[in-house]
């Protein structure tokens, strides 16, 4: 269970084209990095995924179902989305953020069963975040806030996750904690990434979107060539399966160096 | 993960901070029965506590309390001052429920009827069955204009911030802010340009906000529309929750924001509607209410919402009591005194948060 499908998806906002017939899958369990320059539509084509923003043709398929024409609470038990927003000016606590991800599972007049208690005492230990439970979530800095939004989706308990920027404000160990996270899960991800070399390390897949366009999609070792950072980043680089690792490396040229 | 942590962190937050739930709950309930006694208490002719309750178990089975005062206290305590203690009750649950609701579902916190032109659309329709003696539906005139100009104001609001697309906070409150002043204005137009002055004046006094002459059968309405309304928010206590985590994480949990705001909307424009129609303008309550239960036990309407009700029912009370025993024999507009509370309360609020 789990299985994505992104058909022909294309997005108009006034008269730009944010995104442009965009199909692809992720099988079950398979975690896809969504790479690409700024405003290259990614957001916006995560946005179509948890259902924020309808997409003006195409469909998004979960397990065959068209996500678009489910209700909203059943979609939102199978996927969860880790967004950047915040908790506004109400002093929401760290615990009451989790607390969220059992919404969808819960009907009106629901308490928290133990169960679910436990489940959101489990997404604060995992993200490192228990000991801030109670701790209003607008004092966090950047990097605390980020993993209690993963720690939300993971209360949520669901199939897929679709991930817009996750490692943005972490420190290198928080960066790998999340994604080895998310990995071991064994659940579907899509992960839009800035970190090219994160992205080769963690994910299955690599697609690459430029102009609102998919540009290069398959394993990261073949899509992560000089001529696509080229094309697409308009930078030069070298890449290099690491030696001991063998995840393909991509190193910036700066000016000087370029032959 | 948590494996990986070498770091101590120097504030540990294990607890929730402040008193445990039910004890402030129980408090909130204490302070509610302490306003009430004193609510039923003070006035020309002022009763000891213990002959209030006397009165009131009496009354409720007579082998409870041995009658040993004068019927014409128990006619004071049953058919004056009991009908409005719990009428300030039952305004100022409700207008501090619909405040709380209010600033989730435009997820800002100076929210209040006030600041969504709720009050002045219910002010107008009110207003107009005073100015014109409108008895287009007997005693249900004055309730049914003021829901109907609630809901008028609040529809026009609605449409007005979504014109062009989605709905952000800011082109709603704007909106709400306009419409706000304009209606205030057009009630005061029809008050200064009627040419009936008893009627003018019984308009401005009711403007102003006041309950005197308070009798039973204005109690009903409102107290049914105020339960009701709080039992149903307290039904969606949850996906009111998600909306103060942002719209787009509210849409990702499972809600339809656009959806649940409407029909609460509506909610809230038949509550504030039953209740502007007996008290006339009162502000700040729906403002104040809600960020002091928030400082008390926390963001979570689940936990919140209770509190605000009993918080806001004990607060009416006592802002009542205090009008009405200020300058005896004379009473004040319970309105002048919740502004005067909440006026500073506000721009403490305002910056605060800027």
């Amino acid at each position: 269970m789990g299985g994505l499908a992104v058909q022909e998806v294309s997005v108009r906002i006034g008269d730009r084209d944010l995104v442009r017939a965009v199909t692809f899958d992720v099988a079950p369990g398979e975690v896809l990095g969504l790479a690409g320059p700024n405003g290259a539509g990614k957001s916006t084509l995560l946005r179509t995924l948890y259902r924020v923003r309808r997409p003006t043709s195409g469909q998004v398929l979960l397990d065959g179902h068209d996500v678009w024409r489910m209700p909203g609470r059943w979609l939102a038990r199978r996927l969860a989305a880790v967004l950047q927003e915040g908790g506004g000016d109400f002093g929401l606590s760290v615990h009451d953020m989790v607390a969220m991800g059992r919404t969808p599972h819960k009907r009106a007049f629901d308490g928290d069963a133990p169960a679910d208690r436990a489940i959101i005492a489990e997404a604060l230990e995992r993200l490192d975040v228990a000991d801030l439970a109670h701790a209003p979530f607008d004092r966090l800095s950047g990097g605390e806030k980020q993993r209690v939004m993963i720690a939300r989706a993971l209360a949520q308990r669901p199939e897929v996750m679709v991930l817009d920027e996750p490692t943005n404000h972490l420190d290198l160990r928080h960066q790998l904690d999340a994604l080895r996270l998310v990995r071991g899960l064994g659940i579907t991800a899509v992960i839009a990434l800035h970190d090219l070399n994160l992205a080769a390390a963690f994910c299955d897949r690599l697609c690459v979107m430029d102009g609102g366009a998919v540009v290069a999609l398959g394993p990261p070792g073949e899509v992560l060539t000089p001529r696509m950072l080229r094309e697409v980043y308009r930078v030069e680089a070298e890449v290099e399966a690491h030696p001991r690792t063998g995840v393909p490396q991509v190193t910036l040229l700066t000016g000087e160096d370029v032959p | 993960m948590s494996g990986l942590t070498g770091v101590s962190r120097a504030v540990a937050v294990t607890r929730r901070p402040g008193l445990p739930y039910p004890l402030t709950l129980a408090l909130c309930v204490a302070l509610l029965g302490g306003a009430v006694t004193a609510g039923i208490a003070a006035g020309s002719i002022s009763l000891p506590a213990d002959q209030v309750w006397g009165i009131l178990l009496h009354r409720v089975h007579p082998a409870l309390a041995e009658p040993v005062w004068s019927p014409v206290r128990e006619t004071i305590v049953m058919n004056v001052r009991l009908p409005r203690v719990l009428l300030c009750g039952v305004i100022g649950a409700g207008l501090s429920v619909c405040g709380m609701a209010l600033q989730a579902l435009v997820r800002n916190p100076l929210a209040d009827p006030m600041l969504l032109g709720v009050s002045s659309g219910a002010s107008v329709g009110a207003v107009s069955v005073m100015v014109f003696g409108l008895t287009f539906l007997g005693p249900f005139s004055l309730p049914v204009a003021a829901f109907a100009g609630a809901l008028a104001a609040l529809v026009a609001v609605y449409l007005l911030a979504r014109s062009g697309g989605r709905m952000t906070t800011v082109r709603l409150v704007l909106a709400g802010v306009a419409m706000a002043e304009v209606l205030s204005a057009v009630a005061s137009f029809l008050v200064v340009t009627s040419d009936d002055p008893h009627r003018t004046q019984s308009a401005v006094r009711w403007m102003l906000g006041g309950l005197a002459g308070t009798t039973w059968t204005m109690v009903w309405v409102p107290a049914a529309a105020v339960l009701a309304g709080t039992a149903v928010l307290l039904g969606v206590s949850r996906p009111l929750n998600l909306l103060l985590a942002g719209e787009e994480a509210a849409a990702s949990l499972g809600l339809d924001v656009h959806r649940f705001r409407a029909s609460l909307f509506v909610l809230v424009a038949m509550v504030i509607g039953t209740v502007v129609a007996v008290s006339g303008s009162i502000g700040f309550v729906g403002l104040i209410m809600p960020h002091v239960v928030r400082l008390l036990v926390g963001a979570d309407h689940r936990r919140a919402l209770p509190a605000t009700a009993l918080l806001g029912a004990a607060f009416l009370i006592m802002a009542d009591l205090v009008a009405r025993t200020l300058i005896t024999p004379e009473e004040v507009p319970v309105g002048i005194i919740t502004a005067l509370v909440g006026g500073p309360f506000f721009l403490w609020l305002m910056r605060r948060r800027s």
